[in-house]
């Protein structure tokens, strides 16, 4: 047993020295005993956070200012923000927590690709958020404490100038001094992808050499490798937590609640026709599906992106297999396709989509976050989000076509301008159903869909089918009471409640 | 050189005299296993092939160059494709636990196909090309080529012909094969100047600072514009291809452009034209640069002095080079690079529907390299069995052993390949593999060493 460092009035055991610094790289799980309900609430409490952190992400460009108050905000009254150099019991609480929930939170979100991929895209964020908030020295300390290495320029380098000889010696100056640095650090290349991919560091022979002041971009990928490592050998160990009878539910849900709804459950299966599809697409799809739409009936064509996103969404609001063969191969027969080559080469991945082959993964449709975020289109190809992807002139050209007002489409590219897509598809939702507000937050091409049929007089049925799936899992909560254990008993009960806590906050958000 | 002209229908006929007698799979098998420095790297590879009717096999995998052989030599394969090195036998991915096979590595691939030219391109569409816009695939090969050995570092790289419309790039380095999904990503990236599809107008956007990439870019597109764009392509010719060019130029520049090329029809003057009003408007940024070329020298050092350049980051200032690389730069079919398990048409594969061999490309000549002239399986075929003038017969004297007349067999076909059109491609190859052996043999000497110590 070991006293470090400083000592305290109130106790503390050993493990403070893991939070000795209120910002860590979680490296070391906690090896405490918590209770339950402290479980149970500190993964709660996370996910509200993670969940803010990924909704201003959407909504504003991260890193200015807005975005910075508006997550102070939400990281002051939960986890430790900035440095205190009074180190008290409140502060330990914090940083306990932050660690815990880390790693709660871990074992939710280990199991699929999807959702890890959420997962550390938020806490990358998050710790960015909070690395750039401390000062050049406290930046440095930290990686020094992690052991993060990196080499300067040797002295070598140094005398012999530079080993660039690099013909273009005007560009990599302005390159050089729009960064004003002082230092320069040489790292293999694989160890900066971020600034590789956006091309702001030099490289030269498979280094990449970047000034001092980028270093958080390598300290994120660093995090963002570790956690990825991490998140897998979490994967392997799961089936004994989920043995664990009161863990299960608890870390079930939790992994569900990120995407609130996903819209794989096909309750309408069937009720749409073929033929209803061209005037569903100009009255109740949004715009990036209507432009795939209207793009496969003009080409009788549709590349893969287009296929995934539009098929995905088809399946979405209720198509069966039986009815997307028919539908896609009667449009690609067309074209250029021959019925033989449909069945041959198209028919695989649309049963595919479906989940009938290869390793039977029931795809989701893409959510409005994937499609703007993932895959951008290139030439030929008609997906993604068209507010994000369209040039703006096009989009107007497009949205004069579809009789969308010139105010109205005014509003919508100022929402572009500022980045707003997703507020730019449900003005265009406003506007083409003639309502003031639209009193849904759209995230979702299906529930884009699912409004709309609502609104037009689709009525009850799918009204009710669009909550069954939230107040389904609350019901076989609450009815889990009548089982035979009174720990089940309450652990559902707890559990119902905070269904109720997590729902209302999503639908908030 | 009259090829013999190929019909697809004659393939059933061909492959087997291609897979049997010329098909290189000794310097195959040699790439794939890389010197043997990993164990299982070429028994974990995974291939694919395509037969006859439109047939598609995957997780094909074989334990020897023997087997490979005679596999091939048995289903005759339309098209072969290659994948990634698994944790275990591809041929035996079902009886693996779920979840533990896995991709592990695979060489950084590039797909560069015409078709993604369509818009820029007024002499061809679809999956025709001619040799006015195989400069597209020459510049996108000196581009790319130099930046993975330039900036990457990677020193081997093979450039393949695919047979109709287009080029691959297979960079074989061990740091290559080993990168993960991630960094692929970051690379392709990196190399991506063109975005948008359809629906974007502005495919290229340049902001202060010009990255050195991009400027060494931009200095092979120069060597090659006026020909290709402005002779080839007419670019400033016909009215519909300045329209479009305009329409990237930003709206003040425009109008006054429109009016001087009502005066000026010369495609050179026009594009000088475009290429003066663009820098009258970059203006401002060359009084610094002399300032700090002499402090380096000076210094030998690099610390850099802060130096405030006027921050000139207006959009669209530098449209002269943004056409340039819209109509010129490489475009690059994103989703085969980023995969570890994406699988990738072979060198030396068929092309069904042209007949041509996938060829490797000799960069030290690419200037030179005419795609109409590669040989197809029908050329090859038919030089086979023309008899070389000079050429000795074989001498299968009585009671020879077995041995030997196994010997023979190889070296005739040695010989094979070497008397047909195929044979300058092989060559070339052989030099690729030899400039990889060098680096496995260090890696092998290294490992015995490791093992040595105690």
């Amino acid at each position: 047993m070991q006293f470090g460092g400083r000592r305290k009035k109130n106790s503390i055991n050993p493990q403070s020295e893991l939070y000795g610094q209120h910002l860590q790289f979680y490296g070391q799980p906690p090896l405490e005993n918590i209770s339950l309900s402290e479980f149970e609430t500190f993964a709660v409490e996370r996910l509200k956070l993670l969940k803010t952190v990924e909704n201003l992400g959407v909504s504003h460009v991260k890193l200015t200012d807005l975005y910075i108050s508006k997550l102070e905000k939400e990281l002051k009254l939960v986890y430790s923000y900035r440095k205190n150099d009074f180190y008290g019991p409140t502060e330990y609480e914090k940083r306990r927590k932050d660690h815990i929930s880390h790693f709660i939170l871990r074992l939710a979100y280990c199991q699929t690709e999807d959702l890890r991929r959420w997962f550390i895209q938020q806490e990358v964020d998050l710790f960015r958020f909070r690395f750039n908030d401390l000062d050049p020295k406290q930046q440095l300390e930290f990686l020094h404490k992690n052991n993060l290495r990196y080499d300067t320029i040797s002295s070598e380098e140094k005398t012999h100038g530079w080993p660039l000889h690099c013909e273009h010696i005007h560009d990599l100056i302005v390159f050089f001094s729009s960064s004003n640095c002082h230092c320069i650090l040489k790292v293999p290349f694989q160890d900066a992808l971020d600034l590789v991919r956006l091309r702001k560091v030099y490289l030269k022979q498979g280094y990449a050499y970047i000034p001092h002041q980028d270093i958080v971009t390598i300290v994120l990928n660093d995090f963002r490798t570790r956690l990825s490592k991490a998140l897998a050998l979490t994967a392997r160990s799961l089936p004994a937590v989920h043995s664990d009878e009161r863990l299960q539910p608890l870390l079930n849900h939790l992994s569900h609640a990120y995407v609130g709804q996903d819209y794989s459950i096909q309750k309408n299966v069937g009720k749409i026709s073929l033929d209803q599809i061209d005037s569903l697409s100009g009255k109740s799809f949004p715009l990036c599906m209507r432009q795939l739409h209207q793009s496969l009936r003009e080409n009788h064509h549709l590349r893969h992106g287009g296929r995934m996103q539009y098929g995905l969404f088809l399946k979405g609001i209720g198509l069966s297999l039986e009815q997307a063969l028919q539908f896609w191969k009667m449009e690609f027969i067309r074209g250029k396709v021959d019925a033989d080559k449909f069945d041959k080469a198209y028919a695989y991945s649309i049963r595919h989509m479906f989940g009938k082959e290869g390793k039977r993964t029931d795809y989701t449709p893409y959510s409005c976050m994937k499609v703007i975020l993932s895959n951008p289109p290139s030439q030929g190809d008609h997906h993604g989000c068209p507010f994000r992807h369209s040039d703006p002139e096009l989009l107007k050209q497009k949205l004069q076509v579809y009789k969308v007002s010139p105010s109205g489409i005014n509003q919508i590219l100022e929402l572009v301008k500022g980045m707003h897509y997703q507020l730019a598809c449900q003005k265009y939702f406003e506007l083409t159903h003639n309502i003031e507000d639209s009193s849904f937050s759209l995230n979702h091409p299906n529930q884009y869909f699912l409004e709309s049929q609502k609104l037009l007089g689709g009525g009850k049925d799918i009204k009710r089918e669009m909550d069954a799936p939230q107040r389904s899992q609350e019901n076989a909560a609450s009815k889990g009471s009548t089982a035979t254990q009174e720990v089940a008993a309450n652990t559902s009960q707890h559990l119902a409640e905070m269904t109720e806590d997590l729902d209302s906050f999503f639908q908030d958000a | 050189m009259p090829s013999s002209d190929y019909d697809p229908a004659s393939l059933p006929d061909l492959l087997p005299l291609y897979y049997r007698r010329l098909f290189p799979f000794s310097q195959y098998y040699r790439w794939l296993s890389y010197g043997g420095v990993q164990k299982n790297y070429f028994q974990n590879r995974e291939f694919s092939f395509t037969l006859k009717d439109d047939i598609y096999v995957r997780y094909q995998s074989f334990s020897t160059q023997n087997e490979l052989e005679k596999e091939m030599q048995k289903m005759n394969p339309y098209k072969i494709d290659v994948g990634a090195v698994y944790s275990h036998r591809p041929s035996q991915h079902n009886t693996v636990k779920s979840g533990t096979f896995q991709a592990l590595e695979k060489e950084l691939v590039f797909d560069i196909d015409m078709t993604d030219y369509d818009d820029v391109r007024s002499c061809c569409s679809a999956a025709d090309i001619c040799s006015k816009c195989w400069t597209l695939m020459t510049i996108a090969i000196h581009i790319l080529d130099r930046a993975l050995r330039d900036d990457f570092g990677f020193q081997h790289r093979l450039w393949v012909y695919s047979g109709r419309r287009g080029v691959h790039c297979w960079v074989c380095d061990e740091a290559a094969r080993k990168l993960s999904v991630a960094a692929r990503s970051a690379v392709t990236e990196y190399l991506s100047l063109v975005k948008g599809g359809d629906e974007t107008v502005k495919k290229v956007v340049l902001t202060e600072p010009i990255h050195p990439f991009i400027s060494n870019s931009l200095d092979v597109v120069k060597e090659y514009f006026t020909q290709y764009a402005l002779h080839d392509q007419d670019l400033m010719g016909s009215k519909e291809s300045v329209e479009k060019v305009l329409a990237l130029v930003p709206e003040d520049a425009r109008s006054y452009l429109q009016q001087e090329f009502e005066k000026e029809k010369k495609p050179e003057k026009r594009w000088k034209l475009i290429t003066t009003e663009a820098k009258r408007k970059q203006v401002g940024n060359f009084a610094h640069s002399f300032y700090i070329v002499l402090h380096i020298r000076t210094e030998g050092l690099v610390v850099l002095q802060s130096v405030s350049l006027k921050s000139t980051a207006k959009k669209g200032q530098y449209f002269e080079k943004e056409i340039m690389l819209q109509y010129c730069y490489p475009r690059l079919d994103a989703n085969v690079s980023k995969g570890v398990n994406h699988l990738l048409k072979s060198p030396f594969s068929v092309h069904p529907k042209t007949g041509r061999i996938s060829v490797p490309i000799d960069v030290s000549e690419l200037d030179k390299f005419d795609p109409f002239s590669v040989p197809t399986i029908s050329l090859i075929c038919e030089e086979l069995d023309r008899p070389r003038p000079g050429e000795e017969k074989e001498k299968l004297g009585d009671g020879k052993e077995k041995e030997d007349e196994k010997d023979a067999i190889e070296k005739r076909k040695i010989r094979d390949y070497k008397r047909t059109s195929l044979a300058k491609y092989i060559k070339y190859f052989d030099q690729f593999l030899d400039g990889m052996a060098r680096s496995w043999k260090a890696e092998r000497l290294r490992k015995s060493d490791l093992q040595k110590e105690f």
